[in-house]
């Protein structure tokens, strides 16, 4: 019998960056800009969603947003299909994160072509998502104020990736001790120049330039 | 963090290189993370001693190298690892810093016996 060491140098999330590709070229195929949308629980993932769905009601822009939870609720999907679009609700079976495969097998139950844009609410959760690719566009992460101005600083992965942050809830900046200039301090030396939007989804302060920028993404 | 499906990640790549080569079975698995990959080696090895049973990896050792998460000034291009937390460049305090490495999270090599 004879030992021997065999080389492999393999990334371990491969399966999953592979699938995410894959998913990439069905948006593509499609014409469907889709968006990764990450931030921890309560940070307004949803009412921002829902805050943008409204904006955008106007303009004929037909949008599906694939919703992930830990456990079995059907509460974001209800709120979305209320605004009448259509959402696909996954339920991750307690893991943290959404993975490549759930995207995958939510894009089956939408009609991709029918739509200009998707959003995958991800799981609340500042740690895991970052790990995976979805196969979307874009990955944006909403932090809101009341969550501290330190979470830069203690959760680096999740912004170093990042194509747009969304500063959320600043109609409660008055009420709370969140110092934003060392917040986008943290920021800037993870993620130099990362295009950002300070907003309220509740009063829609500042959500103009966000729809702004996002109307610049969609296919025309 | 989600350390079991990282954790089937590792037994299926590594079961599929043993077969491969015919392996009658894997000794040690060796893999290489970077300090920034939020991966706990513990956890890592709680899953592995659970499900690697019945594989050819059934009793393969882990082996985790740590490698430093090294960053680059992008104003005055100095060099420097990441020490405990996050901070300016330490030569010209620049908050403009750029991750070169430490997001390494790879099986480097398995170890096999082969069929005699």
């Amino acid at each position: 019998m004879s030992d021997k060491r065999i080389k492999i140098v393999e990334k371990i999330f491969d399966a999953n960056d592979r699938l995410a590709q894959q998913n990439r070229q069905r948006f593509d195929d499609s014409n469907t800009y889709a968006i990764n949308l990450m931030a921890s629980p309560g940070a307004g993932k949803t009412t921002f969603i829902l805050a943008t769905i409204n904006a955008m009601l106007d303009s004929n822009v037909r949008i599906g947003v694939i919703e992930g939870d830990t456990a079995p609720v059907t509460i974001d999907s209800d709120k979305i299909a209320a605004a009448g679009m259509p959402a696909i609700q996954v339920n991750t079976g307690g893991q943290c994160h959404m993975d490549a495969l759930m995207v995958e097998s939510a894009l089956e139950q939408l009609s991709l072509e029918e739509l200009d844009l998707v959003i995958v609410e991800n799981v609340g959760n500042l740690i895991c998502p970052a790990s995976f690719d979805l196969g979307t566009h874009s990955k944006i992460v909403i932090a809101s104020v009341p969550e501290g101005d330190d979470k830069p600083y203690k959760y680096p992965n999740i912004y170093r990736g990042l194509d747009v942050l969304i500063i959320n809830k600043i109609d409660l900046l008055p009420y709370l001790d969140f110092d934003m200039d060392y917040f986008r301090q943290g920021v800037e030396m993870l993620n130099p120049g990362l295009e950002t939007f300070a907003l309220s989804s509740k009063t829609g302060e500042g959500l103009e330039s966000w729809l702004t920028w996002l109307k610049n993404k969609l296919p025309q | 963090m989600h350390e079991l499906s990282v954790t089937e990640s590792i037994l299926e790549i590594a079961c599929r290189h043993a077969e491969q080569a015919q392996a009658a079975r894997v000794t040690d698995v060796h893999l290489v993370i970077g300090r920034l990959s939020s991966i706990i080696d513990d956890s890592v090895q709680f899953y592995w001693d659970l499900i690697s049973k019945e594989t050819l990896c059934e009793d393969a050792r882990l082996h985790f190298k740590r490698t430093p998460a090294i960053l680059t000034c992008q104003d005055c291009h100095q060099e420097f690892e990441l020490t405990t937390e996050l901070t300016p460049c330490p030569n010209c305090g620049s908050a403009r810093i750029r991750v070169l490495s430490g997001d390494e999270f790879n099986i480097e090599s398995i170890e096999i016996e082969r069929k005699s």
